[in-house]
């Protein structure tokens, strides 16, 4: 019997199945709630009850990427590791590392300074589409399709100039049908995937009520997300595509701490019980 | 158990467990499950969503 970890900060859905499955498979599970866990520079692994492998679950992007540092920090086993969860939560990185292997993603310009960004949209043209570069469920994603809302959107970024609204992330909006196409992957293996249809709006988001359905992953699918996956680092992960109309599928997005909820609605696949395999073969390679 | 915020009533499932959100039917108001020992439910008021919340 092994002992997994799964470490939150929000006990959802997702988390309670993963600690179903692993019980079901007979290991024992620990839930550990990250914003009661206090670490130290003397911490070691011994100090804390963490299993044989941790899972980090935080729906906080910020938690979850510092408890994996002290995690790795103290040698324990975590998935997602570190590096891949800090590409993954900066869509800049992330977009950068697509292209550089080659991996077609939509086109994205990007600028640090608001100047600097209104000229390069004037450059460009409309429309664009602007993100944050952290951020998640869509929020904060927002179409550009003219000069008038460019520039109240610049300076509402002026105005609130928290770090990251200094980076400005500006990508092509992709002319496809209205929805996007999720693939879960697990070590590098795409294991189910759904298509998430837009409430009306040009979000796909399951947090804002897209609808998902069951996508048939093809080869192309299979083995784009397969080296979307291997560009970030591998682990657990949810590869997101866009059905382009001139360039056909383009990966727009990787997300570490992959929510399943929504997939696990409609697929055949055992999602959680698949990342707990996984996780207890990971520490035995 | 009463509301922190509006004094209505809540209910907690009996296979609710540490961590998870109760919300109040009557105002809305989120709270976090933070110690449960049979009967005994702590509450504490829940996080709300932040700028790098989700996938």
């Amino acid at each position: 019997m092994s002992k997994v970890c799964i470490v939150f900060d929000r006990l959802r859905a997702e988390e309670k199945m993963l600690q179903k499955e692993a019980s079901d498979l007979g290991h024992a599970t620990i839930m550990l709630d990250a914003k009661i866990t206090q670490i130290n520079t003397d911490s070691k692994r011994n100090d804390f009850d963490l299993g044989d492998v941790v899972l980090e679950r935080c729906v906080s992007y910020f938690r979850g990427l510092h408890f994996t540092a002290s995690l790795e920090f103290m040698d324990v086993p975590v998935l997602n590791k570190f590096d891949v969860a800090n590409l993954c939560g900066n869509k800049m990185f992330m977009t950068l590392l697509l292209k550089k292997h080659n991996i077609p993603t939509p086109k994205t310009y990007f600028s640090f300074s608001s100047e600097s960004a209104s000229e390069n949209i004037e450059k460009v043209g409309y429309p664009l589409v602007i993100k944050p570069v952290i951020g998640s469920w869509g929020r904060g994603v927002m179409p550009l399709k003219d000069k008038d809302t460019m520039d109240a959107i610049l300076e509402i970024r002026d105005i609130t100039d928290s770090p990251h609204d200094r980076i400005y992330y500006l990508q092509e909006l992709v002319k496809r049908p209205p929805r996007d196409i999720r693939i879960i992957t697990i070590g590098d293996r795409p294991i189910a995937a759904m298509y998430r249809k837009s409430t009306g709006g040009f979000k796909t988001n399951i947090a804002l009520g897209a609808d998902p359905e069951l996508c048939e992953i093809t080869k192309e699918m299979e083995e784009m997300a397969t080296k979307a996956s291997e560009a970030m680092g591998g682990g657990i992960l949810g590869i997101d595509m866009m059905e382009d109309e001139e360039k056909g599928l383009v990966v727009h997005e990787v997300n570490n701490t992959v929510e399943f909820k929504g997939l696990a609605r409609v697929s055949q696949q055992n999602i959680p019980k698949e990342i707990v395999e996984f996780a207890l073969n990971y520490i035995r390679k | 158990m009463n509301c922190l915020e509006c004094d209505a009533t809540l209910s907690v499932p009996d296979d609710a467990s540490v961590g998870e959100i109760i919300s109040c039917p009557d105002c809305g108001a989120d709270f976090e499950i933070a110690k449960k020992e049979g009967s005994n439910v702590e509450l504490k008021q829940a996080e709300s969503v932040g700028e790098d919340w989700g996938e």
